[in-house]
């Protein structure tokens, strides 16, 4: 058993936009990229010329249909990865101390010298957010780019997540969601931001802002409709309004 | 007990050094920093300073890394020593394989050149690859456009001098209401999803009108599920209802149209349907303010909508009279359409609504003086927030041209193209017809072409036919079957040097086009021709080069192999002159530059083109004496100039590299790029950002820049006046004629003003489902496909089925369907999708791969169970018994129709035990082997 925090300091965690996700995967891979290079050990890919490629990743897109009751079928891009979470069952459960949340900004990070791979932590996520890597043998998760955040050696305005930084639709969000004045947190209460199953009680951080409502052009029409009131019926009064109108010009 | 949680370095090195270059994971072409680590690349991210991304980065450039180390880059030149198409090749030098080529180059040349056909799959240095070609003397040249997106291209350059993506933008800081048609998840990458961000932020409304509901369709507010191949109709009805409520921007249309303009009423004379014109040759118009005809560009002129012309006691009537009596015509009324394009009438009305109040409603100004190209001084700049964008979709369609023109037409009618929260031109566009080059096709035996072999046609005199009226190419651009094809036809090139029709040629050159798999239609039947011997055991189609950076599935099908480098070990151009990378303010091109040297023997394709053309002697590459002008593309990167000024490269010019557009050669001017990025931009000045085809400002300050020689202020044609004279041919007017066979398609498919017309159904009866592709956004248009890493995100491509055709077929996830077309069959895995046009199936394009390519093993996912709906798609239309041969093309520009496509599908027999998608294909032997079992990459350490 490995203790939580009773509080951290800051909660640094993605708000990711659901509603302009367009599925594309470039958080995806580029967080492979990016975290294969730096923190612990590289994110292997396993037979990735062959019949059955599975690499470990850190974010993935999930895509999910949804069917309102009235109206098309849609489409909803869901990006995942480790929400880095207050109650984080993933740290309580490690038998090592090799999961842990840190106190100053409530990321969780696996310490790899100290994994075991024993695999209880992806066990205990509610979200599958846990890869354990097949070469290496340790147990890899989003460390919210905690080698990019503080990075000296980065130009401040690229401190953020590689996620972050790379996301075309800017769909991503990082900041302090324990600063209600944050930038962030705004966003989370003017877009109604969500938990992700909140019922399992792990408190994540992340948030995710709902899609807006789709398909309502049509509810509309009966206040739009006196635009497309007819000048003209046939093409020889149609032409006779707009002698009138170019004299207006 | 209490955790002590152990320090961690937050602050390590991220590289040793970053190197600023062009990203070619796709056609986007983003700023890349590469990050290095001991020489080797460690890292790849945008470049924040980059005009195209801004800093972000796709998927696919991301990957990169996997990319420049993948397993199936070729290693040598290679010679085929077994028979095409078994693999067989032997590893041989760069003299050997330079001399093969010239030996067989250079007595085609001597005799004739036109038995060369040089086609690039890959077309980003266009100008270089067509300058090559031109020297060499073929006729026979051009990139993959004709297969892609040239009815969008040239729609929109004949329309209004521009199209989308690299043509222009939507104003994304303004426009409040954005349209895309046909759009699924490219065309181009990263700016649309940058867009896309930038009007969600805002709370604007994106609206997706496509078949399939994935990419960016799934993420706009309101979806229309159309019918494939219906855009058009679903555009004109929109046009109806509008123009008949009155919601045109009239006063727009009079000053920047030929709306205004006179059409000559002369039936049966050889100028009736032309433009009223002066002795000059200027359109002319009827002055509101006299009553009188006057020339367009007057100073003070006002264009009457309404004015009539009396002319030999015939009534010449506008152009937009004639829109007028076209589109009020109730067979465009939302109920006549609604079911045709799958979308019921009141949603019809609802967005025509919606459009209407955004554009007018919401107008606004913006506080910019600007003067227009009669003089006139404008206070402002009138706003109008609806864009649109539109690509394949909609384009690659036998009514492709036509309908792109109607989307033109529609914006224009609102007068969003051009004003702010519109659609914006990107440098070096606008750009009228009329400035750009006629196609060219005369060759002579060691002679250059007599010019640039691809251009805008103006009418039957610049067709590219030989003086017995064939084709000139062969491909048949440019003559009646397709008249207007500024891209050529690629699609076209094996079938009919296979046929011998036109004629037959000799070598077959590509570069970057893996025709004898997913970028060819009928896949089967192309392979079978690229292998085909003739009577005396000799290939119908003699030789063949081909060159690639990867194994490939085209590089069996080759007798030699020219092994390209990877993008970060080479020099290129993202030039002006070719398809360039700019934004609407600015005017930007790029490099690319070896930051890191091959591991292998291999070179940049352009410089393997120099390298022969110093061999073969070619004017423009060696000078009077033979000898060489360039060593290598850098070289003739910083030295060529097309015209004295103009270079390749529009940036840094100059002895003192302090010239942009035009100046003298700066032999330091690619340090300059490698300082700057890697790119360079020059602003457009703020007088000069919207209205550019009529903003003097705008017109002057490209002059200055080069993309001009003169000021081109032109009028949008709505009415195409090239259109017309080829339907006066068709009706028998002038020397040149059409066959008899063409001369009613003519007639009613080149129309002057945009129609919709169904596609040839002949052939089709009893297969009433649609079947598209799309790629996804992680691989579009890559070459990557075998990367290591996106192969995670998409190995698999199952038929996407709408749930009604699941159930009335009892098929369910994972079954094996039988899909059939008038052309062929395949056996593939299904999936059910619900947010999808009721009668429209689809695929992911090129996942399939042959057994043996790109160094996959051979029991991969994407060899077992991917498939090409290429199989089911021919080259030509279902014979007729005419004995003709009919291209399954659009009949205005030649474009490839691949989403005309009707298919059957029905739950296959025996699904029990079936573990591969069918036709199934032997393996080729792989000239570089398969990749590594396990992959743990960190060069840091």
């Amino acid at each position: 058993m490995t203790d939580l925090p009773e509080k951290t300091d800051r909660k640094m965690g993605l708000v990711i936009d659901l509603d302009t996700c367009v599925g594309c995967h470039a958080c995806v891979i580029s967080c492979k990229g990016w975290n294969t290079e730096n923190y612990g050990a590289p994110l292997s890919d396993q037979n990735p010329y062959g019949a059955d490629p599975s690499g470990t990743f850190l974010n993935r897109v999930h895509s999910y249909e949804v069917q309102p009751e009235q109206g098309a079928a849609q489409l909803i891009h869901f990006p995942k990865s480790c929400l880095h979470c207050e109650d984080a069952p993933c740290v309580t459960v490690c038998p090592t101390g090799a999961s842990y949340k840190r106190v100053e900004d409530g990321i969780v990070l696996v310490n790899e010298s100290d994994c075991i791979g024993c695999g209880l932590c992806a066990w205990s996520c509610p979200y599958g957010a846990r890869e354990l890597d097949l070469a290496e043998g340790v147990m890899k998760k989003c460390t919210l780019c905690v080698d990019r955040i503080y990075n000296d050696n980065l130009p401040e305005v690229d401190r953020v997540p590689s996620c972050v930084r790379t996301c075309p639709a800017g769909a991503r969000h990082f900041g302090d969601l324990g600063d209600p004045g944050s930038a962030v947190s705004k966003l989370v209460a003017e877009r109604g931001g969500m938990d992700l199953m909140p019922e399992m009680g792990t408190k994540p951080v992340n948030k995710y802002l709902p899609p807006r409502p789709k398909d309502r052009i049509d509810d509309q029409i009966d206040i739009l409709a006196p635009l497309l009131a007819p000048v003209a019926e046939e093409p020889k009064g149609f032409i006779a309004w707009l002698d009138k109108a170019l004299e207006k010009l | 007990m209490t955790f002590q949680q152990p320090q961690i370095d937050t602050s390590p090195p991220v590289s040793d050094e970053v190197r600023k270059t062009t990203c070619y994971m796709c056609a986007c072409r983003c700023g890349i920093n590469v990050h290095m680590k001991g020489g080797k690349v460690a890292y790849i991210e945008g470049n924040r300073d980059h005009p195209v991304n801004k800093g972000v980065l796709c998927a696919k450039g991301s990957a990169g890394i996997m990319q420049v180390n993948a397993p199936s880059r070729l290693r040598a030149p290679l010679k085929r020593v077994g028979p095409r198409g078994s693999g067989e090749f032997q590893e041989i030098s760069w003299d050997e394989a330079l001399e093969i080529a010239t030996s067989w180059l250079k007595p085609i040349r001597e005799s004739d050149p036109s038995k060369l056909a040089f086609f690039t799959g890959r077309d980003q240095s266009q100008s270089f690859t067509s300058f090559w070609a031109q020297n060499f003397g073929t006729p026979n040249y051009a990139a993959h456009g004709g297969f892609c997106s040239v009815n969008m291209a040239a729609a929109g350059i004949y329309t209004m001098g521009g199209a989308f993506w690299e043509f222009g933008q939507p104003d994304w800081d303004h426009t409040k209401l954005f349209i895309l048609f046909g759009v699924a998840e490219d065309h181009d990458s990263n700016p649309i999803k940058m867009g896309i961000g930038k009007i969600k932020a805002r709370g604007a409304r994106v609206v997706g009108v496509n078949p399939i509901r994935s990419g960016y369709n799934a993420v706009a507010d309101d979806w229309f599920g159309i019918t494939p191949g219906t855009d058009g109709l679903l555009i004109l009805s929109l046009v109806h209802v509008l123009m008949k409520a009155g919601k045109v921007d009239l006063d727009y249309l009079a000053r920047y149209t030929n709306a205004p303009c006179l059409v000559i009423e002369n039936p049966g004379g050889d100028d009736h349907g032309l433009l009223l014109r002066d002795a000059d040759g200027k359109v002319l118009v009827i002055d509101r303010a006299t009553g009188e005809l006057a020339p367009f560009d007057r100073p003070g002129v006002r264009p009457d909508l309404t004015g009539t012309h009396v002319q030999n006691g015939q009534t010449c009537h506008t152009v937009m009279y004639k829109m007028v009596n076209r589109y009020l015509s109730e067979e465009y009324a939302p109920e006549a359409v609604a079911d045709r394009c799958g979308i019921p009438a009141p949603r019809i009305r609802a967005l025509a609504a919606e459009i209407a109040r955004v554009a007018f409603d919401e107008a606004f100004e913006i506080d910019q003086e600007w003067t227009d190209f009669r003089g006139e001084k404008h206070h402002k700049m009138l706003g109008r927030p609806v864009s649109f964008h539109s690509m394949r979709g909609i384009s690659a369609h036998a009514n492709g041209f036509q309908t792109c023109r109607a989307l033109h037409l529609l914006q224009i009618l609102l007068g969003t193209v051009e004003v702010p929260g519109g659609f914006r031109f990107k440098p070096p566009y606008p750009k009228p017809v009329e400035a750009h080059p006629k196609p060219h096709c005369k060759a002579t035996p060691g002679a250059p072409l007599d010019g640039p072999h691809l251009g805008f046609v103006r009418g039957p005199e610049d067709l590219a036919l030989k003086p017995d009226g064939s084709p000139a190419r062969i491909d048949k651009a440019f003559t009646w079957e397709n008249p207007m094809s500024s891209h050529g036809l690629m699609h076209m090139v094996i079938s009919n040097a296979h046929a011998g029709d036109p004629y037959r040629i000799d070598t077959l050159f590509l570069y970057m086009a893996n025709m004898s798999w997913n970028s060819t239609m009928n896949t089967r039947g192309v392979i079978d021709m690229l292998t085909d011997k003739d009577e005396s055991g000799e290939y119908v189609i003699p030789r063949i080069i081909y060159s690639d950076a990867y194994s490939s599935e085209m590089v069996a099908y080759a007798d030699l192999i020219l092994p390209d480098t990877t993008y970060l070990e080479r020099h290129d151009c993202i030039s002006l002159l070719d398809r360039p990378i700019c934004e609407a303010d600015g005017a930007a091109d790029a490099i690319r530059w070896p930051v890191i040297a091959p591991d292998r023997d291999v070179r940049g394709f352009q410089t393997v083109l120099i390298q022969l053309a110093n061999l073969l002697k070619l004017p423009g590459f060696t000078d009077e004496n033979g000898q060489a002008r360039y060593t290598d593309y850098a070289d003739y990167i910083v030295n060529h100039q097309r015209k004295p000024g103009i270079g390749p490269l529009a940036g840094f010019r100059g002895e003192a590299g302090d010239k942009a557009g035009r100046g003298e050669v700066n032999p330091d001017q690619l340090n300059r790029y490698i300082e700057n990025g890697g790119f360079f931009v020059e602003h457009v000045p703020d007088a000069a950002r919207y209205y550019k085809p009529w903003n003097a400002a705008y017109q002057d300050w490209a002059v200055g820049m080069g993309l001009y020689d003169s000021p081109q202020p032109y009028l949008f044609q709505l009415y195409s006046e090239p259109m017309r004279r080829f339907q006066l041919a068709a009706e028998g007017h002038g020397d040149r004629q059409p066959p008899d066979r063409l001369r009613s398609r003519i007639r009613e498919q080149l129309d002057p003003l945009p129609i919709w017309y169904e596609t040839d159904q002949q052939g089709n009866q009893g297969f009433t489902i649609n079947a598209l592709t799309q790629r996804p956004m992680a691989m579009y248009h890559s070459w990557g496909t075998q990367n290591a890493w996106l192969r995670q995100l998409h190995g698999r491509n199952p038929l996407y089925v709408p749930t009604k055709i699941m159930r009335e077929q009892g098929l369910e996830d994972g079954d094996w369907a039988r899909v059939t077309s008038p052309h062929g069959e395949i056996v593939v895995p299904v999936m059910e999708m619900a947010a999808l046009n009721d009668n429209t199936v689809w695929t992911w394009n090129a996942i399939g791969k042959r057994k043996g390519a790109w160094a996959l093993e051979t029991d991969v996912p994407e060899a077992t169970r991917g498939f090409l709906l290429n199989h089911l798609i021919h080259e030509l239309l279902p014979p007729r018994g005419d004995g003709l041969r009919w291209a399954n093309s659009d009949p205005v520009t030649g474009q490839a129709a691949w989403f005309d496509l009707k298919v059957r599908i029905e739950k296959a027999a025996d699904p029990e035990g079936r573990s591969e998608s069918q036709p199934a294909f032997p393996p080729i032997k792989s000239p570089v082997g398969t990749g590594p079992g396990q992959l743990k990459w960190k060069v840091g350490r």
